[in-house]
């Protein structure tokens, strides 16, 4: 078992936050760990054979073959976003390799948590070669303090070789003062699986992120979900993007949006360039009080034989159903919960049971609290 | 058990049902029949508690308490509960979530009594989704036998249903209503809707009503009600029955 992950100077209130994004400091169920605290490298290690956890910087050093993928998934041109953190002399984040074969059964974890800085940025690569399989857990967490305000950045490449898998799961828990841009791509090859979880369920000034797959090989997978709620005052501008490259490669992007005051744009894009592709758009918003849920689902199939299909759809909770568990014996609240809790009760196929316990467990503190 | 004084119910702007007046025994099962529109499925309803139905006169005491003002789940607490004849379909949870939230701090063995009702591969399907007939009613049986009601009402627990289904809803109905124990013994009340009387064989009931137009206008042996409707149809029976 790992050493825990050592955080001077964190608040116990700070080191909640970091769990309930799910980040286990005490190492129990991780197999390697990137801290960084602001733009402080923390820690970084990984005990599982096979898979290294570097930070971005030393792994350059040590690969130069890096320079093959680094801004090669992402444009270091795309935005402003991409400009900042492309132009830092000083670049920080992470580099995760898991080489030809090796697979992690206990996940790696990532946290990048903003403390004092105005803004963070970070630069990740993640790579799964040939045959590989690794799963990562990434909590994003800001600290406790109001009204400082703050913005993270994240630029994350993801490449998924032949026969190979990654799974990420991104829960965020930031502040209702903070900006967050992540800018994310991933290449998947062939037979490759990339399964991309989302979780927001607390306050967040602006959020705003549309991760791209290109599926380049032959019955490529890529599973996009997202489960977030809009709290007042938060502008969620979120999406998925699925570009269908080869023959057999599908695509499924799931979102779950409930809005109780905050704004949330659930975009999704499914593009089929070639015959013998398949995608599924779905997004189900549920508007609990006052905000704004705006979905915008687009296909765009450009051949005979690709197959893609959407489904929308945007309400309230409904009343029979709600009187329907309370002719059980639930009272209202309790009726309104179990709805809202099924509403969001997502299972990722492939993902590992722990990962998926920790979504559930993000969902439950939602839940405690009234959603 | 259940007592209906003098109730009027409005859905909408219009009233449904006209000065209902109804008793039903501690250990009592009665079975509602009547043509479709009548207003039976309203009357149920209303003794849940559905906010849709609003009482306008009258009375529901139910173990001697008004429970007229009083929620659905206020209700159920006490003691009521209810078969739907089309319950909604709930997206996302899952039936056995339902049933561990119904079952609260009892010690059910949910997976057991699933299986008595063959709903034990259902648990981690979405309540109702591309529920066949047959389905939705075991699924509302084994939510009865989880929540264990004093006072069950059935709407049509055969629509739907083929015959293998309906035995084996009918005999766990009939567990329900305690038909396995002496008439003495039995504490637990019904009060069932039905067409076409296949579920009488299970359920040994007490006494029948007719109800026409939103009012109960004959009551006698069920069996012989049902006999009379199957010969004469509605129109006649409540001419005979008027006289």
């Amino acid at each position: 078992m790992q050493e825990p992950v050592k955080t001077p100077g964190l608040s116990s209130t700070d080191k909640e936050r970091l769990s309930q994004a799910g980040i286990d400091l005490e190492m129990k169920n991780r197999c390697g760990s990137y801290l960084q605290m602001d733009q402080d490298m923390v820690h970084a290690a990984c005990d599982e054979s096979g898979i290294e956890v570097l930070p971005y910087k030393k792994a350059i050093e040590k690969y130069s073959w890096l320079q093959d993928y680094a801004w090669k998934a992402v444009s270091p041109d795309k935005d402003d976003i991409t400009k900042y953190v492309a132009a830092q002399e000083d670049p920080r984040g992470y580099v995760i390799i898991a080489h030809k074969g090796s697979k992690n059964v206990l996940p790696i974890q990532t946290c990048l948590f903003l403390g004092r800085d105005k803004i963070q940025h970070a630069h990740n690569i993640i790579i799964a070669e040939e045959g590989a399989e690794l799963h990562i857990i990434s909590g994003c967490a800001s600290g406790s303090h109001v009204g400082k305000g703050g913005a993270h950045y994240g630029i994350s490449e993801f490449y998924i070789k032949k026969d190979a898998k990654i799974s990420f799961t991104m829960i965020h828990y930031w502040g209702e003062d903070i900006e967050v841009q992540p800018r994310s791509a991933s290449i998947v090859e062939e037979n490759g699986v990339f399964l991309s979880n989302y979780v927001c369920m607390q306050p967040v000034k602006k959020i705003q992120m549309y991760p791209t797959a290109t599926l380049t090989g032959a019955n490529s997978l890529a599973r996009f979900s997202s489960i977030v709620i809009s709290l007042p005052g938060s502008h969620m501008d979120l999406g998925s993007r699925a570009i269908l490259e080869a023959p057999g490669a599908s695509a499924e992007l799931i979102t779950r949006a409930i809005t109780k005051g905050g704004t949330i744009i659930s975009r999704g894009h499914i593009r089929g360039n070639v015959a013998g592709t398949r995608g599924h758009l779905e997004c189900k918003g549920l508007i609990l009080k006052d905000g704004i849920i705006y979905a915008i689902p687009e296909i765009e199939g450009s051949v005979v034989g690709t197959e893609l299909s959407h489904e929308a759809a945007v309400g309230k909770l409904a009343k029979d159903e709600i009187e329907y568990l309370m002719a059980r014996g639930l009272d209202e609240d309790e009726a309104t919960a179990t709805i809202i809790r099924g509403f969001l009760d997502v299972k990722i196929s492939g993902l590992p049971e722990a990962l998926q316990r920790q979504i559930d467990a993000s969902i439950d503190v939602a839940e405690k609290s009234g959603f | 058990m259940l007592q209906i004084k003098n109730l009027s119910v409005n859905v909408g702007d219009k009233e449904v049902l006209h000065d209902i007046n109804l008793t039903i025994g501690g250990g009592e099962t009665h079975v509602l029949m009547g043509p479709n529109g009548s207003g039976k499925t309203t009357l149920l309803m209303t003794i849940m508690g559905f906010s849709s139905y609003v009482i306008t006169k009258g009375q529901i005491l139910f173990k001697g308490e008004d429970v007229t003002a009083m929620h659905a789940h206020e209700r159920a607490q006490r003691g009521v509960g209810m078969m739907f004849q089309r319950p909604p379909t709930i997206s996302g949870l899952k039936l056995g979530k339902m049933l561990t939230a119904i079952s609260k701090t009892k010690e059910e063995n949910i997976p057991e009594l699933a299986k008595i009702v063959h709903m034990d591969r259902f648990l981690e399907r979405d309540i109702n989704k591309g529920f066949s007939g047959g389905e939705i009613k075991r699924s509302e049986v084994l939510q009865l036998m989880i929540q264990n009601p004093d006072f069950v009402m059935l709407d049509e627990p055969e629509s739907g249903v083929d015959l293998e289904n309906i035995s084996l809803i009918g005999r766990n109905i009939g567990g329900l209503l305690e038909k396995d124990k002496h008439i003495v013994d039995r504490k637990k009340s019904g009060l069932v809707i039905t067409h076409t009387g296949y579920i009488l064989d299970y359920i040994d009931a007490d006494k029948g009503h007719v109800m026409c137009d939103g009012e109960v206008k004959c009551h006698g042996n069920p069996r012989e009600i049902l006999k009379e409707i199957q010969q004469r149809g509605y129109k006649e029976c409540l001419e005979c029955r008027s006289q």
